[in-house]
C-alpha cells in the first residue's frame, strides 16, 4: 500500500518522501555509516572498468531489440499480411484478440461516452498485459516516440558536454496538469484532442501506413527536446506514461535497490528517464536496504546497465516466495 | 474557508520555506514555473488548433461504409475512431487512407478518395465495419446497400459521354491508374487494375456498368432465375423461405443508378445517367467515370437520401 500511494504521489509531481532517520532499520544505518571514508576514488573507477569490461548495455540492446521487433510486426503483419498484430499502437488485434492502448481508449471514452464491448476487451486484455510486464514497461520497451527520442538524448546529452547548450527543466506537476487538462478538453469537447499531437500514435501510424506531414510535428518535438529540454515530452507532458505509471502501481516487475555496495556516485541518476525515482540511491536516502523503485519507473533497466555495483536489478515480486 | 484561515495558513507556510531557499534557488524555482505554464499553454493551444479545421466546417469528406455520423456532422465518428487504421489494413481495394495532420482532430481518421480509389464492395462482408475494435464504423448494418456514405450527382452532363452519345473504347483514366475494380466475370476474390481491364461501349454506360448495386440487383436476378429453374424442375423444395431469409430485404437492392432518355434543348432525345434512391455513395462511379480532368458524375456527402 506504501508503494502504491509513494507512486500515485510521485507520479502527481510531488518530491520522494525522504526517511525518517529513526525508522530507518540499524543495518541500514550502518552501511550508511560504515561507508563514510571508506568509498574511495580508486575503489569506484575499479568497479567502473570491471564493470564496463563485461556485458555493458545489456538490458538496452534486450530492450531496444523487443522495441523495433514490435513496430516491425505491426508494419509486416500489413504490409505481408501475416495477420499476426494488425492494427497501430492505439489499437490492434493480436492473433486475433483485440488490443486497446489504455490511453488512447480512455480518451475515446470521454470523447465518445459510449463503451463499445470490443474496447472493453482490448482495453481489459492491454490492462493485465502490462499490470503483468511493469505499466511504464510500454514507454520503454514498446513506444515508437520512445526510441526517436532516446537518439534525441544522446545528441543533447553530448551538446550539454561540449557546454553548446543547457538543459531546460520544466516542473514535474506540468505532466499531471497536461493529464487533467487533455482528459476534460476530450470530455468536454467530445474529440480525442490528445491524439492530435500525441508522437507515440503519430510514429506508429507513419511506421505501418506511411509518413506524412505529421512526422513534421514529431521532428520540431526531437528539436525541442534536443536543444531546449532532455526528454520534455515523455517527463513532462505524456499522459500515456501517467496512465501507464497507474497500472504499474500494481505490477509485480520491478527495479530493486540494495544500499549495500552502492556508492552513491550518481550514475543511474545521469541515466534515467525519470530520475526522481532514483532519489533513494543518494546517501541516507533508502528507507529501507532493500527498497523497489515505485512506479513512474519505465523498467528500461538502463540503471541495471550502469550501476556498476549491480545495487539495482530488476525483480519480480513474490517470485522469490515460489523459488 | 474563512480568509482569516487562509491568512494563518499562508502565513505559516511559506515563511518555513522562504527562509530555507535561497534567493538563486527561488529565481530558478520561478523560472521553472514560467517554462512551465508556457509549455502547459503551447502544447494545449496547438492541441486546440486541431479543431480549426472541424470548426470551420472543412474536415467532413467521403468516410468508410458505416462512419457513425450524419452528413455533415461527424463528430461521433471522429469521437469514437481510435485512429489504428484496422479498417485500412482489411480493405482489399485498398480504398481507405487515414487523414494526416492537416485535418486537425480528424488526424488517423479513415476517408476515401473516391476518384482515387472508390469502394466497389469487393469484400461483400463489409470488412471495415468487421475490424472496427469501437463502432466508429457502427456494427448496425449487414450489407452494402444499408450503407449511406453520400449521394452521388451528375455535376456536369455537358461532358458526359453518354449524354453527347458517345461510346468509350480503351483503358478507363488511362494506362497509369492505379485504381482497383472487381470484375465479377474475372476473379469474384481478386480484384484487377482498372487499367487491365479495357473496355469497347458503342455508348458509354461505365458509371451504370459498374455500379456496385446495379452489379448486385443482376445477380439476385440470376439467383432468382436459377432458383425458379431449379423449383421447376423439382430439385428444389421447400427451401424457398430460407433463400428469401438468407438475403433478406438486401436482395435485389433499390436500383441506384440508371440511364435515362432525356430531351435535350436542341430537341434531340439522349440518354443521361439518372441517380436514384438506392445510391449509397460508394463512390465507383466518380472513379469510373472517364471524362479526364473532372469526372461528370460526382459522389456528394452532405445529400443523403433518407428511404429507408
Amino acid at each position: 500500500m506504501k508503494y502504491i500511494i509513494e507512486s500515485f504521489s510521485q507520479v502527481y509531481g510531488n518530491n520522494p518522501t525522504r526517511p525518517d532517520k529513526e525508522n530507518q532499520s540499524d543495518e541500514l544505518k550502518k552501511i550508511y555509516k560504515d561507508k563514510v571514508g571508506n568509498l574511495s576514488k580508486a575503489d569506484l573507477e575499479a568497479a567502473h572498468l570491471e564493470h564496463h569490461s563485461h556485458f555493458f548495455r545489456k538490458w538496452q540492446r534486450r530492450r531496444w531489440l523487443t522495441l523495433i521487433l514490435v513496430n516491425v510486426l505491426f508494419l509486416v503483419s500489413y504490409k505481408y499480411d501475416v495477420q499476426l498484430l494488425e492494427g497501430a499502437m492505439t489499437a490492434s488485434r493480436f492473433v486475433g484478440f483485440h488490443m486497446a492502448d489504455l490511453n488512447s481508449a480512455l480518451q475515446v471514452m470521454l470523447a465518445y461516452k459510449h463503451v463499445v464491448l470490443n474496447l472493453v476487451i482490448g482495453t481489459t486484455t492491454v490492462f493485465i498485459m502490462w499490470l503483468l510486464l511493469g505499466g511504464r514497461t510500454f514507454c520503454s520497451w514498446v513506444c515508437p516516440y520512445h526510441l526517436l527520442s532516446e537518439w534525441a538524448e544522446f545528441l543533447h546529452l553530448w551538446l550539454v558536454k561540449k557546454k553548446i547548450i543547457k538543459n531546460h527543466t520544466f516542473h514535474r506537476k506540468t505532466r499531471s496538469v497536461f493529464y487533467v487538462i487533455f482528459a476534460l478538453l476530450a470530455l468536454l469537447s467530445g474529440y480525442t484532442v490528445f491524439e492530435t499531437i500525441s508522437p507515440t500514435g503519430i510514429v506508429s501510424r507513419a511506421i505501418i501506413y506511411g509518413p506524412g506531414v505529421a512526422l513534421l510535428w514529431v521532428g520540431a518535438l526531437l528539436l525541442f527536446e534536443v536543444f531546449y529540454s532532455r526528454r520534455a515530452w515523455c517527463r513532462y507532458v505524456c499522459p500515456i506514461g501517467v496512465t501507464y505509471a497507474a497500472v504499474g502501481t500494481l505490477s509485480p516487475i520491478r527495479i530493486v535497490y540494495n544500499a549495500e555496495a552502492c556508492h552513491h556516485e550518481g550514475d543511474c541518476r545521469k541515466a534515467c528517464l525519470v530520475p526522481h525515482v532514483l532519489d533513494l540511491t543518494i546517501r541516507g536516502r533508502a528507507h529501507t536496504l532493500d527498497q523497489d523503485v515505485i512506479a513512474d519507473c519505465t523498467r528500461c533497466g538502463m540503471c541495471v546497465d550502469i550501476c556498476p555495483t549491480d545495487s539495482l536489478n530488476f525483480k519480480i515480486k513474490g517470485l522469490d516466495k515460489f523459488l | 474557508m474563512s480568509d482569516s484561515n487562509k491568512t494563518v495558513t499562508k502565513k505559516n507556510e511559506p515563511a518555513k520555506k522562504k527562509t530555507v531557499l535561497s534567493l538563486k534557488k527561488r529565481q530558478s524555482q520561478r523560472r521553472e514555473f514560467l517554462r512551465s505554464s508556457l509549455l502547459t499553454v503551447g502544447f494545449v493551444s496547438l492541441s486546440l488548433a486541431g479543431l480549426l479545421p472541424v470548426v470551420q466546417g472543412r474536415s467532413a469528406r467521403l468516410r468508410p461504409p458505416g462512419a457513425l455520423k450524419t452528413p455533415l456532422d461527424e463528430q461521433k465518428f471522429f469521437a469514437a475512431c481510435i485512429k489504428c487504421g484496422q479498417c485500412v489494413q482489411v480493405c482489399p481495394v485498398n480504398a481507405i487512407k487515414l487523414a494526416d495532420l492537416d485535418e486537425g482532430v480528424g488526424i488517423g481518421v479513415p476517408y476515401i478518395d473516391a476518384r482515387e480509389q472508390a469502394c466497389d464492395f469487393s469484400c461483400d462482408g463489409l470488412q471495415c465495419v468487421l475490424a472496427c475494435p469501437t463502432g466508429a464504423l457502427t456494427h448496425d448494418l449487414d450489407y452494402p446497400a444499408d450503407t449511406r456514405m453520400g449521394f452521388a450527382r451528375m455535376d456536369n452532363p455537358k461532358t458526359c459521354l453518354a449524354a453527347r452519345g458517345q461510346g468509350f473504347k480503351g483503358q478507363v483514366r488511362g494506362p497509369d491508374f492505379k485504381g482497383l475494380l472487381r470484375y465479377d466475370e474475372i476473379d469474384r476474390w481478386a480484384p484487377i487494375p482498372v487499367a487491365d481491364h479495357p473496355y469497347d461501349l458503342e455508348l458509354c454506360d461505365l458509371c451504370v456498368r459498374q455500379c456496385p448495386i446495379e452489379i448486385r440487383i443482376s445477380q439476385c436476378a440470376a439467383q432468382e432465375k436459377e432458383r425458379a429453374a431449379a423449383i421447376e424442375a423439382g430439385k428444389l423444395t421447400g427451401k424457398i423461405e430460407r433463400v428469401a431469409e438468407q438475403f433478406g430485404n438486401e436482395c435485389p437492392p433499390k436500383h441506384a443508378i440508371e440511364l435515362q432518355v432525356i430531351e435535350s434543348d436542341d430537341g434531340l432525345k439522349r440518354m443521361l445517367p439518372v441517380i436514384l434512391d438506392g445510391c449509397v455513395g460508394c463512390g465507383v462511379c466518380e472513379m469510373i467515370c472517364p471524362v479526364e480532368d473532372s469526372p461528370s458524375i460526382v459522389v456528394d456527402i452532405d445529400k443523403i437520401t433518407n428511404w429507408a
